[in-house]
Order: C-alpha cells, then structure tokens, then sequence
C-alpha cells in the first residue's frame, strides 16, 4: 500500500485550498494539494466580475465600511447567514485584497478627475478623487449600498488564481494534479487523510495527514442548466456525507444567477449589470424597475432570477428555437468600455453565440450558479463531528451566505477563508497533541474498501449505464428543483431521486479498465452525485417557507418563527436512500442585525418571537455608541476573538486613516 | 439563416487514439460520426460521442467557457481551444489530435499542466518583492491605472499551451520556454512590484532555451486564443535582453 504522509492535505486546488496551503506552509506545515486538474484551471477562475472589500477608493464608495458590507451581506442571506462569520468575513476582505495587490494581482486602479458611467440607464459624470489616483478601483454589484467589487477587468478570478497558485508554486507547494479523493479516512471521531486515485493511472493510495481540508468548490453539475465547470460535482461535500458523522448545511440552498447566455448557461457577469447593463423582455421593455423600484437590475440575485422568470410566465420572454429568454442590455456602455473592463464577456457573446454585444443583446436565462450550502464547520473552519477535517470556501457552510450569496462575496470568500482556515489548521497542527498515530490498519481497510467498490464497477456484472442515470438526475433536478418550487414536485424529485440512487447501485461499464477510464469515474462520481442531489431536494421539500434563493410557490413568505435555523444532513448508513435531517436553531437574541425586510424582494415575512426585544436591544446600543462605531459593533456582537490573532485590526481607508 | 439546412448536418470527427499506458496500443485515427446540433461546440461533440458512442475516449474540459485553457487540441491541423470552436464554422470532416510537445496522457489529453508548472519553477513566474511586504491593514501602493491594464493585458494567458505546440523551436529544443514563458516574463518586467532588475531576467531568458532560442516563425502570436501581443512582446524582450547581455 502507497502511502503519502504531510500534515495538511487540502483536497482542491482553488483559490480557497491555494490560500489555506500558502498559510499552513508559512506556519512550518508542510501541505500537498491534491487537485483534479492543473490549479490554475480550477473553477476559481471562472469569476469575472470581481470581488467585494470595503476599501471605499471610487467616490460611490465613499463612506464605505465593513459595517455596511456586514448589512448588505446579512440582507442578501436573508438573514440566515453566521453574523458572526460574517463580521470576521468583512473584515478580512480588505486585507485580502490588500494582500493580493502586494503579491501581483493587477487590479484595476481609480484614474483620478471626471468619468462617464452609466446609472440607472442614463450617462452621469462622476469625479474621482486625486487622493484615490491609482488605488484599487470598485464597480457596482448587485444588493451593495456602495461600490464595492475590486477587479482585474472582468477576469478578476482569472488574475486572482493566475497570483496565488503561482505565489504557492514559490512556497513550493506540491499540488498533485490529477488526483482524485475517493474517500475520507476516519474512524468517526477524528480525520486521517484519505483514499486518492490517480486519474492518469488509476492508482489508488492513502494520503495519511494531520489535518485535513476540502477546498472542493461547488456542486453545480447535479443540475443540467449550470454556470459551473464541468468538475464542480460536489464531490467534496459527499466526501464528508459519507463519513456519516460530518454534516452539511443548508444545502437546499442553490443560487440561480440571472444572466447565464441562452442556451448554454455560461456565465456572463453580474458586473454587465453592475457597470449598467438592462434586462430587456420581448418588446424591448426594461421590466425591473416594475418589479424592484428600488434596487432595479441590482436587487440580489435570487430576486432578479425569479422576477425574470416571472416575467417569462406572463409571455413577456423572448421565443426562440431553444425556448425562451430575456435579452441583456450593455450597448449603452459603449464599445470602449466593453472592450477594456468587459472583454471576457465579449469574447464569451462572440464565441459562443456570434453576437457582438457592442451592438446587439444578449440572449440570457438565470441558471444555476452556486452552492450556499456545505460541510458544516465552525468559524474556524473546523468540522464540529470530525476532528482534524477542515473545510473552506464554497464547500464549507461556516456560514456566511445563509440563504442567497451576494455577487462578489464568493471569490472574496475564497480567499479570505483561505487565510483565516489556514491559521485555523496551523493552530492545529501546532498542538503535539493533535499529530495522530496513524492506525494503519484502518488506512489499510479503507483503502481496499475503496479498491473493492472500483472493482464491483468492472466486474460486478452491473447493467446500469451511468452517463444515462446522471442525465437523468439533472434533468429532473433542473425541472424540480430550481428556483420556484413547490411540495409537489419536490416529492417527486425525492422519490425518483432515489429510485436512481437504487440503480446507480448497479452500473455496468462498457469499458471496464481500472486505469485511465471517464466511464469509470463517471460512474463512481454518479453515485456520490446523487447523494448531493437528495440531500438537496430533500432538504428543500422539508423547508416550507421561503428564504433567500429557496422559494417555495406553496409556501411564499420567510417564516423565522418555525425556519430561522440551520438544516444539518448526515449519511448514517450507505444502503440509505436518504439522507437524516437535523437542525440548529439561529440566536436571534444575539445577532448584530435582527432579522426583518431585506430592502428589496417580499416585504411579507413572520417574526421570530425573538426578534422585538433583540431590535429593541440593538436600537438601544446603537444610541448609546452612535459616535464610535467600533465600540457600538463590540457591544452589539463581539467577534473579533474568533478571528487569528495575525488577521485582526481595523482598515485602513482615505476617509478613515489612522 | 442556414439554419434548416444546417441543423440536420452529419458530421465526422476523426480523433487520434492512442493510450501510451497500454502496451499493445497503436496510435489510430478513429472516425466518430453524429448529428450536428444548432451552436454544437466540439465540447458538446465530444462529450456526445463519450456518451452515447464510446466512453474511453479521453480529453479535458474544465471550463468549457474559453477561460481555463484545458482543452487546448489540433483542430484540423491548427492548435486551439475546442471548447469555443462551433462545428458550423468547420467542414463535415474534423480531426483532432492532441498537442505536440507536451506528454501524451491518452487520445487528446496532454499534460499540459506538468509542463507549466515545470516553466513557472524555473522562469520564478511570481512577484520577487525584495522583502517588501507592506501592512495589508494600511491603504495599498498606488498603482498607475494605465499600467495596471498593461500588466492585466499580459496576465491573460490561461496556458493552455497552443504556443507551445505551434512553435517550431519547442520541437526542437525540449527545454524551449516557449511563447508563455517569455511572455510570463514580461509581465513581471513590466509590473513595478516585482523588483528584479534585467541581470535577473537575463540569467533565465537570456539564452538559447529562452528569448533568443526563438526564430520569429511567430505562429504563436498566429494562434493564442487570448490574442496576447507575443509578437512585440518577444521581440521588446529581445531587444532588452541583448542590451542587458552585450552590457556584460
């Protein structure tokens, strides 16, 4: 049996596993990455339109802080976020991109003096200030009160990945490319590492570590209609489902972005929007403000997502042979704008679907986009059931998102959680008393459990084709289980989910090599695929109320009296068809911001008994602090001690120095 | 538009087989024939045939977007991303091969990433600070906007190795940088805080296996999906580096 020893293993090779590697080796912890593909194609890359840290630079960011991007991203979660989280999230950003910028990332700078923008579709002058000259620029997203998203263009992912995977190849970091986690190795209490195939050879070895971390990303490709990489399976997130102890949380919680082109669902950024770019239905007419007065194109993604779709239900979509959709807007931008901070979505409407968005719209229709839900950690990102696993970014639910993930606080997400897990498992492994005797022989046995279910695959006489029971699982999940929902075909969903699962049992290969061979991964991802799916639409058909990006038709209003809690799904045992469904209630009497209206979307909602007294309490602080604002957030809901002691400390900004 | 005449369109892909990890495999040409879809990407084409028609066929995908730079193959001959390219815009016949070059994984996945990572350890393709680390809780150094859009420019490669294959001093010099590395590096000459100074870019570029192993054939500059400027940029650091190298 090959054995691979290091402290820290991070499963994934992303902008999150990246960061978490780079702080682990700084702190004398040796780290290998294990990634399905070269780290610099992860789906990190993928994010355009940038990422949100309250620096307050451009002039529609100024009187910016961490406490309104603490607003805005509790609002946005619809109040099922981790305040606490949240406000150790909001406070790194700003370092995080701060460091970024020491270590290469060519963000875009403020170019001082007078420039044209496009607001609320009408050209307005806007003067940047001197002092600003050449500090990192900001652009608008969708749910912020200010501008807030730093870029690099629109290939801010693309620049942030390009900077840390390279900055971890100078710390040399091995990253083991091509290299697939079949399975954690655990004995229930406490983490070992895990199985891992060499997808080039088919290989299988232990990786046996003190500390373990899934950085693995989302699982959009349950669904057929996807923004996501054709590797984000949520292979990660079943990893720790099928270690029976480890949870995930709220994973009934998906995001749909609003404009993936029509019919291919590749993403164009939320940033055409943000720069002002206007959804347009069949007879030209903009429709948002319609619907959302206030924030308009710019409301939060889940609620321009179901106002499209609802206007696509009244007939106002626009037909075409593939079905229908909605037309996106940005030739007010105009072609120099396009061409410099909107490129990628030039050559993206060039390629793919020959229109030149300089001159003609875009076909677009929301779908699926991101993965709210994940492995249940604490604020350390340490799993709270298994001891030495550690989870980050949009893998994890430590739970900064809740309900509905605001644009550019995911690629923010990554990083910043990269830095504080990071600390989190160099703490960790600092701890003598944390470095494991490595029971071989339980390494032994799961390793050939994992060799046995590969061979089942080859020889086990199975007849069940897998490509076909995946199909069928994101067909039914994208019909099912999307953005408006209903207890009827969540049922449905549930039932047939599980029906396939029963099958997924019995697959068959048509090419049954143990070496290099998609079929086989195929199959055996299919089955831990289906696991994510029910635990999704199963979790979804059990939440009767609405929140965030879940919307259910029969149940329409946020209802924090009976649902202002956490869903926590483990595997028991792996000849279930279901997963077992816990929850963990939300402390309203200790939250910064009660719950209430999020500014846009329903304002129907029902209380959490709660809720008076805690607004009350807050109201009451915030008049006795109103002059200081750091002792007013310190009263209403410390948190500074949960942040590393390396990451704590106020910001810097022109308008706050210090 | 042709779109009824097109739509129903038969179309063949004839991809290079072969597994170097089998003994008895023999490099083939395999002929794979399917419908052609409206917008069908040879993404969507292959990942049909793995489906429907034959499950061992190997190639990458990751973002199928154009932006990751995986699946970099020989399209009828010419290097590209197979992801974006649309069949309508190809004949009824398409090969496929993978890159040159780079080690052969299976079919036409090549192991692109080993490669790259190999260029960034030697070339050091990261921000040399000297040292300076400044507080990240203080206001970042300002950065002139104009040159923060120049460094991005030539940050855009996604290494997806199309360069490298179409380049005729890489076939014969294995330890060629290629177009990538040489672009890499300047990228970093130009960002202002990387503080290498030309004798340090020299000591990795300034030889046979960097900047002048390149014979200007400048097909690289002819097929980067990216369209990054390699031509000037070369030929810029050519000239720097010829200047930095007769400076003794």
């Amino acid at each position: 049996m090959k054995i691979v020893y290091t402290d820290v293993l991070v499963i994934g090779g992303g902008l999150a596993g990246l960061r978490l590697a780079i702080g682990a080796k700084r702190r004398g912890h040796d780290a290998v990455i294990l990634s399905l593909v070269p780290a610099k194609r992860s789906h990190s890359k993928a994010a355009q339109g940038g990422m949100q840290a309250s620096l307050g630079n451009v002039t529609k960011g100024q009187g910016d802080t961490e406490d309104v991007h603490f607003e805005d991203t509790v609002r946005g979660s619809d109040w099922g976020a981790d305040q606490e989280v949240v406000r150790m999230f909001v406070n790194t950003a700003p370092k995080a991109v701060r460091e970024l910028a020491a270590w290469g990332v060519p963000w875009s700078r403020v170019r001082k003096g007078d420039r044209d923008v496009i607001i609320n579709g009408q050209k307005v002058t806007i003067t940047e200030r001197d002092e600003a000259h050449g500090l990192i620029a900001q652009r608008d997203f969708g749910g912020t009160k200010k501008w807030r998203t730093c870029y690099a263009a629109d290939g801010t992912g693309h620049a942030m990945i390009n900077t840390v995977a390279d900055q971890a190849i100078a710390d040399s970091i091995p990253v083991h490319e091509r290299k697939e986690a079949l399975a954690l190795i655990h004995d229930g209490t406490r983490c070992y590492g895990a199985v891992v195939r060499d997808l080039i050879t088919g290989e299988v070895s232990a990786y046996v570590a003190t500390a373990t971390a899934v950085c693995t990303g989302g699982a959009g490709r349950v669904y057929r209609t996807t923004t996501n990489a054709v590797i984000c399976e949520g292979i990660g997130h079943a990893l720790a489902l099928e270690t029976g102890v480890s949870a995930l949380g709220n994973m009934e919680a998906v995001q749909f972005h609003p404009t993936g082109i029509f019919p291919a669902g590749i993403l164009v950024t939320e940033g055409c929007r943000g720069d002002g770019g206007l959804l347009k239905d069949v007879d030209g007419h903009r429709f948002m403000p319609d619907y959302e007065p206030e924030k308009k194109e710019l409301a939060s993604r889940d609620v321009v997502s179901r106002r499209m779709e609802e206007h696509i239900k009244k007939g106002k979509g626009v037909q075409s042979r593939f079905g229908e959709h909605i037309w996106l807007d940005i030739t007010l931008l105009g072609e120099k704008h396009i061409h410099t901070n909107l490129r990628e979505v030039w050559d993206i409407c060039h390629y793919f679907l020959g229109v030149d968005p300089v001159k003609d719209l875009i076909p677009v229709r929301p779908a699926q986009h991101y993965t709210m839900g994940g492995v249940r950690t604490d604020a350390s990102g340490h799993s709270p059931t298994l001891k030495g696993l550690f989870s980050a970014g949009e893998a994890a639910c430590w739970d900064m998102h809740g309900f509905n993930r605001l644009g550019g606080n995911s690629v923010a997400e990554t990083v910043v959680a990269g830095m504080i897990v990071g600390e989190s498992v160099a703490d960790y492994c600092d701890k003598l008393a944390n470095t494991p005797t490595v029971p071989l022989g339980l390494v032994r046995e799961f390793v050939e459990r994992e060799q046995a279910k590969l061979a089942a695959f080859t020889k086990g006489g199975g007849t069940e084709d897998a490509s076909a029971i995946k199909g069928e699982m994101q067909d039914l999940m994208t019909a099912n289980v999307g953005i408006f929902r209903t207890g009827k075909e969540l049922e449905e969903a549930v039932d047939k989910l599980q029906k396939l699962l029963v099958r997924s049992r019995k697959i068959g290969l048509r090419s049954p090599s143990l070496g290099a061979n998609p079929e086989l991964v195929t199959a055996y991802r299919v089955q831990r695929m289906l696991k994510i799916a029910l635990t999704i639409a199963y979790g979804a058909s059990v939440r009767t109320e609405s929140r965030g990006a879940h919307f259910r038709s029969d149940f329409p209003r946020r209802n924090d009296a009976e649902w202002l809690k956490r869903t926590l799904a483990t595997w028991k045992n792996d000849a279930d068809t279901l997963p077992t469904l816990g929850y963990e209630a939300l402390d309203v009497t200790r939250m910064e911001l009660p719950p209430g209206w999020r500014g846009y979307g329903a304002k129907d909602y029902i209380d959490h008994p709660d809720t008076p007294e805690r607004q009350k309490a807050v109201e009451a602080i915030r008049a006795q602090f109103a002059s200081d604002r750091f002792a007013m957030q310190k009263a209403l809901m410390p948190y500074e001690h949960l942040l590393p002691e390396v990451l704590r400390g106020r910001n810097e900004r022109i308008d706050e120095r210090f | 538009m042709a779109e009824t005449n097109n739509s129903h369109r038969k179309i063949r892909i004839h991809a290079l087989r072969y597994n170097p990890a089998k003994a008895d495999d023999e490099p083939r040409i395999q002929t794979y024939e399917l419908e052609e879809a409206p917008g069908m990407t040879l993404f969507i084409a292959l990942s049909e045939i793995r489906e429907k028609q034959d499950p061992s066929l190997q190639f990458d995908f990751v973002c199928r977007a154009g932006i990751c730079g995986s699946c970099g193959m020989m399209i009828n001959g010419r290097p590209g991303l197979a992801c974006r390219t649309v069949t309508k815009d190809l004949g009824e016949d398409i090969s496929l091969a993978p890159l040159p070059v780079f080690e052969l994984i299976g079919d036409l996945s090549v192991n692109s990433g080993k490669w790259m990572r190999g260029m960034s350890e030697k070339l050091e393709t990261w921000v040399h600070s000297m040292g300076n680390s400044p507080d990240i809780k203080r206001i970042e150094e300002a950065m002139d906007p104009a040159l923060a859009e120049a460094v991005y420019e030539l940050d855009r490669c996604i290494e997806c190795g199309c360069c490298v294959a179409s380049c005729g001093t890489a076939r014969m010099r294995q330890d060629f940088v290629g177009a990538v590395g040489l672009n890499k590096i300047a990228r970093f000459r130009l960002d202002p805080r990387d503080k290498r100074a030309d004798a340090d870019f020299y000591e990795l570029v300034g030889d046979d296996n960097g900047v002048f192993g390149c014979m200007s054939l400048l097909a690289c500059h002819d097929v980067c999906p990216k369209s990054l400027p390699l031509q000037t940029q070369i030929a810029f650091l050519r000239r720097k580096m010829v200047v930095q190298g007769t400076r003794g």
